[in-house]
């Protein structure tokens, strides 16, 4: 199916989200939706789906003007969408996760729609059985799930929205072979993404937003310094790596043990200094997080003692670890890090030690104002926290952080963000390095933790390793260990 | 450019969607007496004539009108106290048991110093010093219950309203039962030097409605203007992120239920001084469940509940003179209920409108 956009407006409240967006999708390619957090693409996907509908502006389908009023709406005019997060219904089998989105009668063909189900599993290389529990699959399973329900609804476009985020490099060479082989079949593929590389490898055509508008269209052969300029209007430089560590210990672990109700870590021992960077490497939920939450007094260890500068802080809990200088940045930022419904202002005046009785709304509003251009957040000081995008979350995060730290822990410092907004925070970050805070985060993405890490710790199946040397291992050598080979 | 200038923007539209929360909650208003007119239809009675006669029950005269004041005074007040609960993101369904507890404290303490030498003003001052004593012990119990047993605290509230029923009942029917016969009218009255005494002419002490007004002010200013009312909102909208921030929930969550205690056991003590002057088994006269009503109803903006407290106060004593047309007085609680509804309903319909817009 061909897709045409024509001068499609979206507004929300001073944010031009898309600013006359033309954009004509020919049926049967994959087309790259390119851009950095913020530029409009989500807006202008969302409203080809449905959820929401356009200031101004017309959708063509095959040259055809339609009106698409919601998502079912959408699906039943052939146009399915891949969501960041799965939007299945986890405690429940494969089957009737099919069954739930069908539009079949009051008693549902279930035999038919198993034969179906493998039947697409079989075509696509997917190992997915009718019987499984949605909540046993990994993220990059649900995925093929979403894609195998879509196709079977009949879709002819389908929209992947940052379909790459959190899945395994296998499960994306699969993915993207997938993609390939229905373009071929004449289905229309939309790729949102922010990620260069994958972009230039799977896309026939890509379009760059920036700023709510389509900066260019760019066919192949693709040249990666264009996209960059295109993308942010100027040309960005990959933070470079330096090591700001004295030999003073921050941090002594003697034996710790650390539990819950799912696994088991034992004797942790490790000294970080100041001004180290760890990464913690390895599976999503092999023990990163309850590390971190040891390091803040959200979980106590079951053994062992943790020192603080010398002190011993075994078994204080997180209003001490935070007096004596330590952040939590949680990577689940709106339902731990931040308070939907409440203003930046309010956010900042929060985060700031008070014994006043009253707020002074004009000094509140002062530092609001100071920290949100020293930070690049685009909102204003009475913005509400939800209304801002992932990435100026992610920076009103950060801001918050107070003047003097000695330990900053975060979990994927970067996940969901664009390049640039990337490498600003991570500069922001080794600027704390050089005052000689020490920084441990978590993430999933392992050029990530090699770039800027002094030293990595792998956690696997309740293990974790010795400290690794971040300037000698390779992603291949790290790999090996996340995925239990060479323990 | 001015800070004023560059927000201006954002600030009308702010301004705006107040004047529209403000129409949206009207309509409920119009909604919720339109269809109290077609029970009142059913029920062969003219809505008209009936709503004059409400109007008139409320302030046909300078007793009515007072009567309604003085019955506006427990409720802004148990409506201030549940603010606080509110924002803190508790429900703090166990108010009306704690107004109970208020009052047994005060009569309790009116007992205990019946027989001494000391001034009445100081005797009253220490019977609503026990009486805030009453409420506080009685509102930590479901914070306490939360915090540490994690129990959720409308089911511990609501338990906890059925004790202090049974406290209330026990007492008047046992340790301090009247002379001679035992009798669910109430307990012996207290003396008359312990009355709070109305204005002449009127059914209003002045020293409550003083009371009234500064608990409605102290929650309004401590609400919207202090760090303690931010962390309290913030503990609201997400205390898991507000923990991260820095805020100490569990302390919080108490000092949220302590005050609105506080509010309650001064409620009790009100009622005691200067309505009922005994301990009742209804002690609580439903104070504590109409505010919750009224503090859902304005969406927790503290100025706004001293208003609707007001109508609702109006309604409960205008409501009595329905009786002269044939109806009964509860009727007035029909209206209330559609009102609850309604507003609830019509925010329900915006927050989708919104949310699809």
């Amino acid at each position: 199916m061909k897709i045409s956009f024509s001068h499609i407006h979206k507004r929300f409240g001073n944010v031009h989200a898309n600013n006359d967006i033309n954009l004509v999708i020919p049926s049967g390619s994959i087309q790259g939706i390119l851009g950095e957090n913020g530029a409009g693409k989500s807006t202008l996907m969302k409203i080809l789906t449905g959820y929401y509908h356009a200031d101004s502006g017309e959708i063509l389908l095959d040259d055809r003007a339609v009106k698409i009023t919601s998502p079912v709406d959408a699906v039943r005019q052939g146009i399915g969408m891949l969501h960041q997060d799965p939007l299945d219904f986890p405690p429940m089998r494969v089957i009737d996760n099919f069954l739930l989105g069908s539009r079949g009668g009051l008693f549902p063909k279930r035999s038919d729609v198993e034969k179906e189900i493998l039947r697409l599993s079989r075509e696509f290389d997917f190992q997915i059985s009718p019987d499984t529990y949605v909540e046993t699959m990994t993220v990059g399973e649900r995925q093929q799930l979403e894609i195998l329900r879509l196709l079977w609804l009949g879709v002819k476009v389908l929209i992947l929205d940052e379909p790459t985020t959190g899945i395994s490099a296998n499960q994306r060479e699969k993915l993207f072979a997938t993609l390939v082989k229905l373009a071929k079949q004449g289905l229309t593929v939309i790729f949102v993404s922010h990620k260069l590389e994958e972009v230039e490898q799977l896309c026939d055509r890509v379009a760059v937003f920036r700023q709510g508008e389509v900066v260019g269209e760019v066919e192949p052969p693709y040249d990666t310094d264009q996209f960059v300029y295109m993308m942010f209007g100027k040309s960005v430089e990959v933070g470079d790596k330096k090591t700001f560590c004295t030999e003073l210990p921050l941090i002594q672990l003697e034996n710790i043990g650390l539990e819950d109700y799912r696994l088991h870590l034992g004797n942790i021992n490790l000294e970080i200094y100041q001004g180290e960077v760890i990464g913690l490497a390895g599976m999503e939920g092999s023990g990163q997080r309850l590390f971190l939450h040891m390091l803040t007094g959200l979980l106590r260890p079951v053994n062992g003692k943790i020192k603080l500068t010398g002190e011993d802080f075994t078994g204080k809990t997180y209003p001490y670890f935070q007096k004596a200088g330590v952040a939590y940045l949680p990577a689940a930022r709106l339902e731990e890090g931040l308070i939907p419904g409440m203003t930046l202002t309010e956010h900042f005046i929060l985060s700031e030690e008070h014994s006043e009785l009253f707020v002074d709304q004009k000094s509140a509003l002062g530092l609001t104002e100071e920290r949100i251009r020293d930070f690049y957040i685009k909102g204003t000081p009475v913005s509400m926290i939800e209304q801002l995008s992932g990435g100026n979350q992610q920076r009103a995060l950060l801001a918050l952080l107070r003047r003097k730290l000695k330990l900053i822990l975060m979990e994927h410092p970067t996940r969901g963000l664009d390049i640039e907004s990337a490498i600003w925070i991570w500069s922001k970050m080794k600027e704390r390095c050089k005052e000689c805070s020490s920084v441990v985060f978590t993430s999933s993405d392992l050029d990530e933790i090699i770039q800027y890490s002094d030293r990595i710790l792998v956690f696997f199946g309740g293990l974790v390793s010795e400290p690794i040397d971040a300037t000698t291992t390779t992603v291949d050598e790290l790999g090996q260990l996340i995925g239990g080979k060479g323990w | 450019m001015s800070v004023e200038l560059r927000y201006s923007r954002s600030a009308r539209s702010l301004k705006k969607s107040a004047w529209v929360n403000v129409g949206i909650r009207l309509s409920a208003i119009i909604m919720a007496l339109l269809f109290t007119s077609v029970i009142l239809l059913i029920a062969k009675a003219n809505p008209l004539q009936a709503y004059k006669s409400i109007l008139h029950g409320a302030f046909g005269s300078t007793i009515k009108l007072t009567s309604v004041i003085a019955s506006w005074v427990p409720l802004v007040i148990a409506t201030s106290g549940l603010l606080f609960t509110f924002t803190a993101g508790l429900w703090n369904i166990g108010m009306e048991g704690q107004i109970i507890m208020g009052s047994v404290f005060a009569v309790g303490a009116f007992r205990f110093l019946d027989d001494t030498s000391l001034a009445p003003a100081l005797v009253i001052t220490l019977a609503f010093v026990a009486g805030a004593v009453g409420g506080i012990l009685w509102a930590l119990l479901p914070g306490l219950m939360k915090i540490f047993g994690g129990v959720n605290e409308i089911f511990g509230g609501l338990g906890l309203n059925f004790v202090a029923k049974t406290v209330a009942i026990w007492l008047i029917f046992g340790p301090w039962k009247r002379p001679g016969v035992a009798s669910g009218s109430g307990t012996e009255w207290i003396d008359i030097q312990y009355r709070l005494p109305y204005l002449p002419g009127t059914n209003l002490s002045l020293t409550i409605l003083i009371i009234a007004v500064i608990i409605a002010i102290i929650t309004a200013v401590m609400l919207k203007g202090t760090h303690f009312g931010l962390r309290l909102k913030a503990i609201g909208k997400n205390d898991k992120a507000a923990y991260i921030l820095g805020v100490p929930t569990s302390r919080y969550f108490l000092l949220a239920f302590g005050i609105c205690g506080f509010f309650a056991g001064i409620a009790g003590s009100i009622l005691v001084t200067s309505k009922q002057y005994s301990l009742i088994p209804d002690a609580g006269f439903g104070y504590g469940f109409l505010g919750l009503l009224v503090a859902m109803l304005v969406n927790y903006h503290p100025i706004w509940s001293s208003v609707v407290a007001l109508f609702f106060a109006a309604l409960s004593i205008g409501n009595t003179e329905l009786q002269y047309m044939g109806l009964n007085s509860y009727f007035a609680g029909v209206l209330q209920g559609f009102l609850v509804l309604f507003v609830v309903l019509v925010d329900g319909v915006r927050k989708q409108l919104v949310k699809t817009r």
